[in-house]
């Protein structure tokens, strides 16, 4: 991601330049910056650190435990398992949604949009409640049923993997849709138009002229949900099983439970490692800008 | 394209957009008419009409001190990550150095790295630092994850500004100084509110971050909440959750409204 300026920098120095390298707006970015380094970049690093010298002289002892205990490699199978199904949920509810906003008359579409960004901007930790209340077996959905009388004995809904999965689809589903309908509201209508006017029928329009235009926002809103999804903590913890666990709560649990700083700490390491992986292997396909200048537009 | 064709599908979508927005939105207001409820536990439909557990979230020790902890721990972070947040913006739009896109970077990260990963490393460092469970350190690590939120609104106002109107001012004898604060802030403004309210919901939502830095002694809302939900739940949690939710609803017509006054 070089700059031109930072392209500038490595070149030598130019006399004859009449812009000067650094301006004067430069210095007010400044204050953010040692803010985040120190309360933000130096506690990472310091994590960092500790996965590999706690216990003294620990090395690479930690990342090896964990990669030789079959219960912990499993736990971030499921993670990964679990952020794919509920990636998978949320491109299934959220494409068509999406489509529908480009479609519907403006003022339909900004009711649409306020829909998808009142609960992207709601307590996480009230919607899974909600979640929870909804799904107990004396909850809501339960209790309707069998007052309906489709069922005779409470379904088993919270604790297991389908309660984790909708809970965190609900709560990531902006973060598909908006990326998404970004993309989607900047695809001319003139192209399908253009196709029917050949005699494309509108189906075949729409999966060969909308579908792989609205691909770059499909792959920013994958991405997002998918990264997001790997950290999920409090969800998974509320709805979820003992066997449902997601690598966040092993790490809380490292942590608060056996205060095993150096484990806990490795796991963290590689969880923020997993993250950045992906963000760049999608940064070559996904302008990043996606995935997140559309989350405070409008 | 016949119409025949069409007419399902327009319903069908219609259907589907229907079902959706039931989906983003009924689960968490079913709350909302449970906090109302006579009885004694959490039940749909309520019984009755009361405002008994509102009465006792603000008469409940635990429960108010929650809620005005978390006024200050919010009100504290838009502040300051408001006045970083908006120098940032104007540094990072305007300013030219070497390594500015890996600012940006750094300052965009706290969005992407696991939220329980910056609880763990804040708190191993905070305790050290002797800042856990007290307002100083949470309202630093509220801060920093609100940072993006105002550097991304301010930046956008930035972009979106004429500059023009700055080289007029200067041109009728304005100093710097002054062509920023009667020319160029007044034009960003609302980007900077949108910033400070953005920043104010992100500390008042967030849980896990609040788990590790607060204690028993000082405890957010949102943590209060955490801890009541794990154990015996009674419909307090549901009017808390109620407030919660109507706080950020609001800010968010707020928003709405400045921006709608907003210079297009």
């Amino acid at each position: 991601m070089a700059t031109a300026d930072e392209a500038r920098s490595r070149t030598w120095p130019s006399l004859v330049s009449a812009r000067p390298r650094v301006n004067r707006w430069s210095a007010l970015a400044l204050p953010a910056v040692v803010f985040l380094i120190a309360v933000f970049l130096v506690p990472l690093l310091a994590m960092a650190l500790r996965s590999v010298t706690d216990p003294p002289g620990a090395g690479l002892s930690n990342y090896q435990q964990f990669f030789e205990q079959q219960a912990y490699v499993r736990v971030l199978t499921n993670t990964f398992w679990v952020a794919l199904l509920a990636t998978l949920t949320c491109l299934v509810v959220g494409y068509p949604f999406a489509y529908l906003m480009t479609i519907v008359p403006g003022r339909v579409a900004g009711l649409l949009l306020i829909a998808v960004l009142l609960p992207f901007w709601s307590s996480l930790l009230v919607r899974t409640f909600a979640w929870q209340v909804l799904l107990r077996d004396t909850g809501v959905i339960n209790r309707f049923l069998l007052d309906s009388g489709f069922i005779s004995e409470p379904l088993t809904l919270i604790r297991t993997t389908s309660g984790v999965i909708l809970g965190m689809s609900h709560i990531l589903l902006p973060f598909m849709v908006l990326p998404m309908y970004a993309v989607m509201r900047r695809i001319d209508p003139e192209y399908s138009r253009a196709a029917a006017n050949l005699g494309a029928s509108p189906l075949s329009a729409f999966l060969r002229i909308f579908i792989p235009l609205s691909l770059p926002g499909v792959l920013a809103g994958c991405l997002l949900v998918f990264v997001l999804a790997l950290g999920f903590y409090i969800t998974p913890a509320l709805l979820g099983g003992l066997k449902d666990q997601m690598i966040s709560q092993l790490i809380v649990q490292q942590i608060t439970q056996r205060l095993d700083w150096g484990f806990g700490s490795a796991m963290s390491v590689l969880l923020v490692a997993i993250t950045l992986t992906f963000l760049f292997v999608a940064s070559r396909a996904v302008r990043l800008r996606d995935l997140f200048g559309s989350t405070t537009e409008e | 394209m016949s119409d025949s064709w069409r007419q399902p599908r327009r319903i069908l979508m219609a259907a589907l957009g229907a079902l959706t927005v039931f989906y983003l939105l009924a689960p968490t207001l079913v709350i909302v008419p449970m906090s109302f409820t006579n009885a004694q536990i959490l039940s749909f439909p309520p019984e009755g009409f009361s405002l008994q557990w509102y009465e006792h979230m603000l008469t409940d020790r635990q429960w108010s001190t929650g809620i005005v902890n978390s006024l200050i721990v919010g009100l504290l972070t838009a502040a300051l990550a408001t006045v970083l947040g908006t120098l940032a913006a104007l540094g990072i739009s305007r300013g030219r150095f070497p390594g500015r896109s890996l600012v940006n970077g750094l300052v965009l990260s706290p969005l992407i790295v696991p939220v329980v990963v910056i609880a763990i490393g804040m708190f191993g460092l905070f305790v050290q630092w002797k800042i856990s469970g007290s307002v100083l350190g949470l309202v630093l690590a509220h801060t920093a994850l609100a940072l993006p939120f105002v550097v991304v609104n301010v930046s956008t106002s930035l972009q979106t500004m004429d500059r023009n109107l700055e080289l007029a001012a200067a041109n009728l004898g304005a100093d710097p100084r002054r062509s920023f604060m009667h020319v160029t802030l007044p034009i960003i403004l609302p980007g900077v509110v949108a910033g400070a309210i953005f920043a104010f919901i992100t500390s008042w939502d967030e849980v896990v971050v609040a788990i590790f830095l607060t204690s028993a002694r000082f405890r957010t809302l949102p943590v209060e909440m955490w801890e009541q939900v794990r154990q015996v739940v009674d419909p307090t949690v549901a009017a808390v959750s109620t407030t919660l939710l109507v706080v950020t609803t609001t800010l968010l017509l707020v928003l709405v409204f400045v921006r709608r006054q907003a210079p297009a």
